[in-house]
This record gives structure tokens, sequence and C-alpha cells, in this order.
């Protein structure tokens, strides 16, 4: 083959460019970056816990959110009772956002790291963001 | 057979980029409008459907119209229409998706039309207009890819296709008797509420429909060099002919309805339409140059000798399709909502940017509607020049 | 090992079920708060007496009191225009009572308009993704904006005039936000709820809270005994656009 050579050029050029986030992150010790949320709100009287325990919200607070804006929007029912007997309002603006209140040390954190941006607040207001 | 698209002269590649042009600069003002939200366009808190809708009225009607030649070519073994059939269903598949590309462009938020389907509504007449286009424009790709594939091969088409063929006829008329229940059911608007609203909607569409067939098949004498004959130009021009009668006859009725029962609720309208109201008239012009399109038409359709006269044929097709276009669209669709529920009159004119986003989907159907003619025009040369 | 192609398939859907066939969050909902008493009724409907209302000249406090709490924009001009509630004049909010020598005090007397929350309405019936629908529990003609795909068929349906649509994005337009309720965003079609939210609370709807004059009466008319069918039995009323069966739950004292 006479092409031998550019074939296997072009073949390297472009396995190098699509593995570019790769290597990339990887040069940059940016492969090993975990984004980190923080819990800045302290000592908000009876929420010591959060509506479900921490791995189960890590996976389920989207499909949650989903459930809870279903219920209260369509089926008009507001109160939760959650699976460990607690009962609270289905909220994402005071329920979540009473404890999460720094949602730029919270939410953020990881919402910015997977580049996802949840249309939520187009319309929810979050309250500490309220200008002063 | 896409690859016959790929090969053309220069005429064929500049006409495709003048429209992608067009389109583009469509798709530009469309991502200002994504951003900045519909109140670029006129429209306001009276007047909530307008230009695009107005374009996907008129388009479901051209979409509705290839059953013209299909119903006689089929059903009636009229054989002249055999050169056109395929054109009358790719004009189908082209006006189908300029109508979807309508109502996703008005839509307030495109990126639920999903919703459409996850939670469909059998009592809303917009999920039966989705569910029939949708199964219309299945159904012309369908028939249109297998009897143009087995004319290629120089074989009759499979048999199976024949009822699916049928099966498009009343399909034809359900898409556009459906687009007219939307308006026709609604008792807030007074203006639409009429039974004769879907006959009426039929009846321009099988008028702008084949005109603008005809349209096509003497440009395709001139540019492609592809001859439907004269025979076949004329019975369609006998069948644009019926129809805007009919049209005609149709809108002539609606407005002695209106006129001679002297109700304000039904009257306002046709004087916002032809008169102005309240000393707001932006539609008065048009709606009178329509309607005077509409006599020309008729004196020269009617008369068989200019009706056999090609130039004097192809003006009428023009005139035909302009006043059905102008009528059908934002004469129809505008004044319902003016004046409005309370008596008010809010006027509507499209701005820039709607208009060029307009622009842009007239220039994807057109693109469509070339590279779909040119793939079935080089079949049919090929069939032709194998005899 | 060695599988062939069509076991591999076979196995690979399995295993795509598997995964995605997680057990659903179950969503279990108590009645009440302890610390609530929500207000509720089976047909709820607005009582609006025109004689009260009128005899302010230029009050807007029931708008006023909406449109702060629900986050309503002020676009400034008419082409943009949300309102939830208005005031509209009579020979405008009445077409069909049309007359050429009414009531002097009537004449041209603003009349309070919003959404009839009806008993059969076009709005929910056109909708094609159940984005607007009347709850069977209490009547009231409710919005989901999170569904809504902003065709606004709905608006075109609505023979009063009721819904607005968000041509744009109204955050910057809300002179002050109210945390308590969220906004909407652009796209979608709005309109009065019937203050749900604050019913669930026990409180009344901002509107007949607002009003000085105690013009606005809500009241559940299958109870006897509520103030609306009272005031209902007592005197004349009448309601916008009757001869279209609407059956709209606003009824005017005039």
């Amino acid at each position: 083959m006479n092409d031998r050579g550019k074939i296997i050029f072009g073949l390297v050029v472009f396995i190098v460019i699509m593995t570019f986030p790769l290597w990339y992150n990887i040069a940059n010790s940016k492969a090993t970056y975990r984004p980190e949320p923080e819990i800045l709100t302290k000592g908000v009287p009876g929420k010591e816990q959060c509506v479900l325990p921490t791995l189960e919200m890590k996976e389920q607070h989207m499909n949650l959110l989903n459930r809870w804006r279903d219920t209260v929007v369509r089926d008009g029912k507001r109160v939760y009772a959650s699976p460990d007997g607690r009962k609270m309002v289905m909220s994402l603006s005071h329920t979540c956002m009473d404890c999460h209140s720094n949602k730029a040390d919270f939410c953020d954190r990881c919402h910015n790291y997977l580049a996802v941006s949840p249309y939520c607040w187009e319309c929810h207001i979050d309250p500490k963001e309220l200008p002063r | 057979m896409i690859e016959k698209a790929l090969s053309g002269d220069k005429r064929y590649w500049r006409w495709l980029a003048v429209l992608a042009i067009v389109a583009f600069v469509g798709l530009l003002c469309y991502l200002r409008q994504l951003r900045e939200g519909l109140t670029i366009t006129g429209l306001s808190r009276d007047v909530t459907w307008g230009f695009y809708i107005a374009q996907f009225t008129f388009l479901v009607g051209v979409a509705a119209s290839a059953v013209m030649v299909v119903l006689p070519y089929y059903l009636h073994n009229f054989k002249i229409f055999g050169k056109i059939t395929i054109l009358g269903e790719f004009l189908a598949i082209s006006s189908v998706v300029m109508c979807m590309l309508f109502v996703f462009v008005d839509m307030g938020q495109p990126f639920r039309a999903a919703n459409m389907i996850l939670h469909p509504s059998p009592n809303s007449v917009m999920f039966w207009d989705m569910m029939v286009l949708g199964g219309y424009l299945v159904l012309n790709v369908v028939i249109s890819r297998v009897t143009l594939t087995a004319e290629r091969n120089g074989v009759a088409p499979a048999p199976w296709i024949k009822p699916v063929i049928i099966l498009s006829i009343p399909w034809a008329i359900s898409i556009h008797t459906v687009t007219a229940f939307l308006y026709s059911g609604l008792a807030a608007r007074p203006f639409w509420m009429s039974a004769v609203l879907a006959p009426r909607f039929l009846a321009s569409a099988f008028a702008s429909g084949p005109s603008l067939l005809i349209l096509l098949c003497l440009l395709l004498r001139k540019v492609a060099d592809y001859d439907v004959g004269k025979e076949p130009v004329q019975k369609l021009a006998v069948i644009v002919t019926y129809a805007m009668s009919l049209n005609v006859f149709f809108v002539l009725m609606e407005i002695f309805t209106a006129g001679y029962s002297n109700i304000p609720e039904h009257l306002e309208h046709f004087q916002y339409q032809f008169l102005g109201l309240e000393g707001k008239r932006a539609l008065v012009p048009w709606m009178w140059t329509s309607a005077g399109l509409a006599v020309l038409t008729l004196i020269l359709l009617i008369n068989p000798r200019t009706r056999s006269n090609e130039t004097l044929l192809a003006a009428a097709c023009v005139a035909v399709f302009l006043s059905i276009w102008i009528d059908k669209g934002m004469g129809m669709v505008v004044t319902g909502f003016v004046p409005n529920p309370l008596g008010k009159v809010t006027e509507y004119f499209p701005t820039a940017p709607e208009i060029a986003i307009t622009l842009g989907i007239y220039a994807i159907g057109m693109f469509l509607v070339t590279i779909f003619f040119k793939v079935a025009l080089s079949v049919k040369k090929t069939a032709m020049d194998a005899e | 090992m060695t599988i062939d192609r069509r076991d591999f398939l076979k196995g690979a859907g399995v295993a795509a079920l598997a995964i995605a066939a997680k057990p659903a969050l179950d969503i279990v909902t108590a009645a009440t708060l302890p610390e609530e008493s929500p207000l509720v009724g089976k047909r709820w409907a607005m009582v609006i007496d025109l004689r009260k209302c009128i005899s302010r000249k230029n009050c807007t406090a029931c708008i006023t009191a909406c449109h702060k709490t629900h986050n309503v924009p002020d676009f400034g001009n008419t082409k943009d225009e949300i309102k939830w509630i208005w005031k509209e004049g009579f020979e405008h909010a009445f077409p069909d009572q049309a007359n050429e020598y009414p009531d002097e005090a009537l004449k041209n007397a603003p009349a309070v308009l919003l959404c009839n929350h009806c008993d059969n309405p076009p709005c929910v019936r056109v909708c094609p993704t159940k984005a607007t629908w009347k709850r069977k529990e209490d009547g009231i003609v409710m919005m989901d904006w999170h569904r809504c795909i902003g065709c606004r068929y709905c608006v075109a349906a609505c023979p009063y005039g009721s819904r607005s649509f968000n041509w744009r994005n109204p955050r910057p337009f809300i002179k002050e936000l109210q945390p308590d309720f969220p906004t909407r965003t652009r796209g979608v079609v709005e309109k009065c709820t019937l203050c749900e939210e604050r019913l669930a609370k026990g409180l009344l709807p901002a509107c007949v809270e607002a009003c000085e004059e105690k013009a606005m009466v809500f009241g559940d008319l299958e109870n006897p005994d509520s103030e609306a069918r009272k005031l209902l039995a007592g005197r004349f009323s009448i309601r916008r656009k009757p001869a279209l069966g609407t059956q709209p739950q606003v009824y005017y004292l005039v």
C-alpha cells in the first residue's frame, strides 16, 4: 500500500482529536476533580435530616421533584408523608431551599460540573436570591 | 434514489444555494425568537394566532390536494395523470413538512412538543390534527417511495401498495377537515364557527393545490425538459375551475348569512375585512385584492378558450394561489380575532423577523420539492428513454 | 466462551430492561399539616356585586393584590400584556346585554373580569396536553405551567378573553418578586387559578380579601348555606355570554 503512511497518520490525528477531552483533563488534573456540594445553612429546627437518606437523594432527587411537582400541581395535594413518618410541604423553594439555601454552594456545584441546567429556576424563586 | 438529486446542472445548484441561504436567515431569526420569545412577532394578547398559523392552514390544503390527482388515476384508471401523481405526492410531503415547521415555530415551548404524545388528549382537535398529519406524511412517503422504486426498476409496484393508496384518498380529505375543525368548533369565535368552514377549506384546497401543480408542470417543461403533456394540465385546470367556483360560492354564502342576519357578532368580522372597523383597516386592501383576483380567475378559467391558452392559464393559476393564500391565510385566521370576544379591535401585521422565518420555512419546502422532483424526473426520464 | 449474535442481543435486551425497570418512587401524601385547615368546597364560585364595586371610583385594589401575589408582570404595553383580573366597561364585559338606554349608574361602569372557571370550559376541551383541566374536587379550572406547550389554542377557545400568553420573559418586569409563588416563563399561557394555593392554607382569594367594599363574595355553590348561594337567591344576577353554554361560575349582581 503506497498510502499506508498517510492513512496511519490520519488515523492517529483522528484518535487524538476525538479523545481530546479525556487526555486534556487527565493532563490538567481535572479528571480527578469531584464536585463537593456544601450545606451552609445550619440548625434549621426540625430539619436535621433531608427528605430521604443522602444516597437516595443523590440518585433520585430529580424524580422526587418531578413527582412532587405533579402531586402538588395536578392532584392538589401539598403534604408529603416521608418513609420515616415525617410530614412536610412539597415545595422546592421552601422545604428544600430552607436547608440548601446556598444554591451556588450546593445545587450548582454538581450541576455545573455535569453541565446540567434544570429549568426550575426560570419560574421558581430561590428566596435567598431575591434582591435585598 | 436520493443520489439522483446529487447530480444537476449549475442552475440547479444555484437555485438550491439561494434556498439554503434564505432558510439559514430564517433559522437565525428563529434562534432570536427562541431566545427572546414570540414578542418579536406582531402577535398580541388579542390576536394570538397570525402569520405562522395562516401559512399552516393554507399549506394543509395544498398537501391535501394531492388527492385530486391520486383519486382519478388510481380509483378511476384515469391514465392521463400517470406522469403527475408522483409530483402531487412529493408536493404533499413537502407541504406537510412545512406545516409541521410552521406549527413548531409558532409554539411557545416547542421543546415540550412531546407532551402531546406523552399525554394524549382525544378531546382536543389539535391532538387529532397532529395524528392525521403525521399519518398522511407517512402514507405519502411510503406510497411515493414504493411506486417510484418500482418505476425505476421497470416493474409494477407490489400489490399491497394499492390499498395504501386508496387509504390516502379519504385520509387527505380528513387532514383538511380536521384542520377546519380546529376553528369551526370554537363557540368563542363566531367568525370561524360555521358549518361551511370545512367544505370551504376543502374547496379552496382543491383549487390552490392543483393550480400550484399546474404551475410546477409548466415550469418543469421550461427548466427541466420534462413535458407532462397538454392534456393532464388541461384536466387539472378543469378541476381548479370547479373547485375555485365552489370556493367563491362558499365565501359568498358566509357573507350572505352574516350580512342578511345582521347579527353584529357575525357581521363585524366581515366589516373589518372589507370596510375597516373603528378606523382600523389593515386588511382591507388585501381582502379586496383577493376578491378581485378571485373574479379574474373565474373569468379566465370558466371560459374554455382562455383556459386552454397556457399563458393565460398560468396567470389564472397564480391568481388562484394568491387569492386563496390571502383569504384562507391572513384573511381567515386573523379576522377570527378581530374584534375580540369583548368587541374590541386590535390589529395585527407580521413583523420582519416573522416574515423572515416564514420565508425560511417556505425555502425549506421548496428545497424539498426541488430535490424530490429531481429524483422523480430522473426516474421518469430513464423510463421514458427505455421505451 | 462463544455466544452467537442472537443470544447476545437477547441478553443485552434483558439487561437493558432490568436497568430501566428501577422501582418507581412512591409519593405518599398526608391530608394536611397539623397547623393548617384549608378551605374546602365542592363548587367554588364568585359573586361580584357591581353596585358595591362601582361605588368606589378608580379602585384597583383587587387587581393590585392579585397581580402582586402571583408575580404577574407589567410590560407597559397592551401587546405583551398579561392580566389575570381587570376592569372592563359594562358594554364590553356584557356585549349580549346590548342596550341603548342602560341604567345610568351602570352606563360606562367598569365590571371586574376574571377567569370564570366555567362548569363546561371550552379551554379545557381544546388543550392538547391537559395542561389545563377542571378539578373534580372543587371545580377550579387549573393550569399546569410545566406542561403547557404554548400553542395558545385555549386562548382562541376562551369566549371571555381571560387568558394571557407570555410573549417574553416576565422576570425583569415584575416589580416586587413574591417568593411564595413562582413566576412563569416565556412561552406558556396563564390565567387566574382562583388562588388555589391560598385556599389550601385556609385563606380567601387575594382579590376577595383586598376588596374594601366587600363587593366580591367567594363561596361554595354546593353549600346552600354559603353567603354566595344566599346572595344569588336574593338578587338578580347575570353572567357573561350565558348563551354559549359554558356555565361560567362568576356571577354579577346588578
